[in-house]
């Protein structure tokens, strides 16, 4: 797979890491009541559909930076890449409108 | 039908004539007691204890497509019981039990081979934990035995011993595991289901269920409605899908794994040999290629193909351990979709709806669990209590703190 790194271009994705599903970037807030079962949720209940998934890799072996990559995992069609920096910066901006 | 020396002969003296179908073909009723979801080897064994074990009546396994055609036709065929943690190792000795009959139980040549697993270490701290998890075997019944270096080489002369990085100081073996022919664990247990009645239906996708008030009443299949009392959940690799049609969402990512088979050559391999540097495993088939796989690809995925960066690891892994793999042609491969949980192990467990139960979360150990899996399953549905040996196997586990994380990784899927 070759994923299309927003700064640096093309690159093999054995420079990767996996993490899995971006809904990692979305932690819980620690002090709400029901921290536990969201933690619980954050943590173990991810997202895991047969098509298009949006996911963390980390670019281990080159400039260190978090993407979301956007997959098919029935084909591992890789149709759109994002700095996973910009995506927190959106998740917020969306949080804060409502 | 019963299989036997004598129908055999009687049967190649009147040019094969007389075998029938092993399984019927039927059409679906409008309800069952219980509708297994998934013929593969963990739904037909499902089926196959619950009418034998439990006296279960009114039985249906549905299948989307032709049954054993899943993971069980897409594995290395390895059995073993040689797990570390409490609430693993008594039920995969339960399963080793029950493939130690398994054959005289069905009536069906499934070919188990119980020709030895071998789990190489290189260093004294790998020794130190072989020699913990072997003790923790015998304690729960199974067996372990430490060797040395000598010991290794007496048995499997041809390993690199004297690799300056990864130099072989010993192994544990567990004499009891082996191999299976999968496919006929598939058959086996699909004939012995349907001679006890159970309908198993092929060609029928379910494509949602019917709940009312909590309660699970039936299926949506592509054949129509079928009702039914209790419904199962079987279907590893696909099990966040099912689930997701009765709203659930699950622990578990769905990842792929490559397997790998070299053209046929003659016996040099007697048993199970598993790399202790790199993750890699190989044995040989009675037809003579070697069987061997390594690491899953790490990412989500449904494809059931991997890609060849792991294809080239395990290739590597395979060579520093074996030299001369390199002469051998590779003959195929193909990838598999496992259920990966949160903690490496499964769950054979009641959900929050009433008669609707999951068993799935196999990682990619899921082909040695097939006869206890599909017991402990079939204990679950009719008694509504869980098996002794599978009652750690809990969906609400991450809640409480009871994981079950024989690698200590944590909730990180793609490294189980």
């Amino acid at each position: 797979m070759i994923i299309n790194h927003p700064l640096l271009g093309p690159r093999d994705a054995q420079e990767f890491t996996y993490l899995g599903d971006a809904g990692l970037i979305n932690r819980p807030y620690w002090l709400s009541e029901n921290a536990l079962r969201e933690f619980h949720d954050y943590l173990h209940l991810r997202e895991n559909p047969a098509g298009l998934h949006r996911e963390l890799w980390f670019h281990e072996q080159g400039d260190r930076s978090w993407l979301v990559v956007t997959r098919d995992t029935t084909t591992h069609e890789i149709t759109k890449v994002e700095l996973a920096r910009d995506v927190a910066r959106a998740n917020r901006a969306a949080e804060v409108m409502q | 039908m019963r299989y036997s020396a004598l129908r055999l002969i009687k049967e190649s003296l009147t040019g094969h004539k007389g075998w029938g179908p092993q399984w019927r073909d039927p059409d679906p009723k409008d309800a069952y007691d219980y509708v297994i979801i998934g013929g593969g080897g963990h739904g037909l064994a499902t089926a196959y204890y619950l009418a034998k074990e439990f006296q279960g009546a009114r039985i249906a396994v549905l299948e989307k497509g032709w049954i054993g055609g899943g993971n069980v036709g897409r594995n290395t065929t390895i059995i073993r019981s040689n797990y570390l943690l409490d609430g693993n190792e008594p039920f995969y000795e339960f399963s080793l039990k029950l493939w130690e009959n398994l054959e005289q139980d069905l009536n069906y040549n499934a070919m188990v081979s119980q020709r030895g697993i071998l789990n190489l270490v290189h260093t004294d701290a790998q020794r130190d934990a072989a020699r913990r998890r072997g003790n923790a075997m015998i304690l729960n019944g199974s067996d372990a035995e430490l060797l040395d270096t000598d010991g290794v080489r007496a048995m499997y002369p041809f390993l690199n011993f004297d690799n300056a990085r990864f130099p072989i100081k010993g192994g544990l073996l567990h004499r009891r595991g082996g191999t299976v022919r999968h496919d006929a664990v598939a058959w086996g247990y699909a004939r012995g289901a349907d001679q006890r009645g159970v309908d198993i239906i092929q060609n029928c996708e379910v494509t949602g269920f019917k709940i009312e008030d909590g309660r699970v009443l039936g299926v949506e299949t592509s054949r129509g409605f079928i009702g039914a009392k209790k419904v199962g959940v079987s279907v590893a690799g696909s099990s966040s899908r099912v689930m997701a049609m009765a709203g659930m969402r699950l622990p578990i990512e769905s990842h792929v794994l490559q397997a790998f088979v070299s053209e046929g050559l003659k016996p040099f391999i007697p048993g199970v040999i598993t790399y202790g540097a790199g993750h890699f495993y190989c044995s040989q088939s009675d037809k003579g290629g070697l069987v061997f796989g390594g690491d899953i690809d790490g990412y989500n995925s449904y494809a059931q193909r991997g890609n060849l960066p792991v294809v080239e690891d395990v290739i590597e892994s395979g060579m520093s351990l074996i030299p001369g793999l390199g002469r051998a042609r590779l003959l195929r491969s193909w990838g598999g979709i496992m259920d990966m949980s949160m903690d490496g192990s499964p769950f054979i467990d009641k959900t929050h709806i009433e008669g609707l139960y999951f068993n799935g979360g196999w990682c990619y150990g899921g082909f040695k669990a097939t006869p206890a899996a599909g017991f402990c399953f079939a204990h679950l549905l009719k008694t509504d209590r869980p098996h002794e040996t599978a009652k750690a196997y809990r969906l609400d586990r991450f809640m409480t703190g009871h994981m079950i994380d024989e690698k200590g990784q944590g909730a990180q899927p793609n490294l189980h």
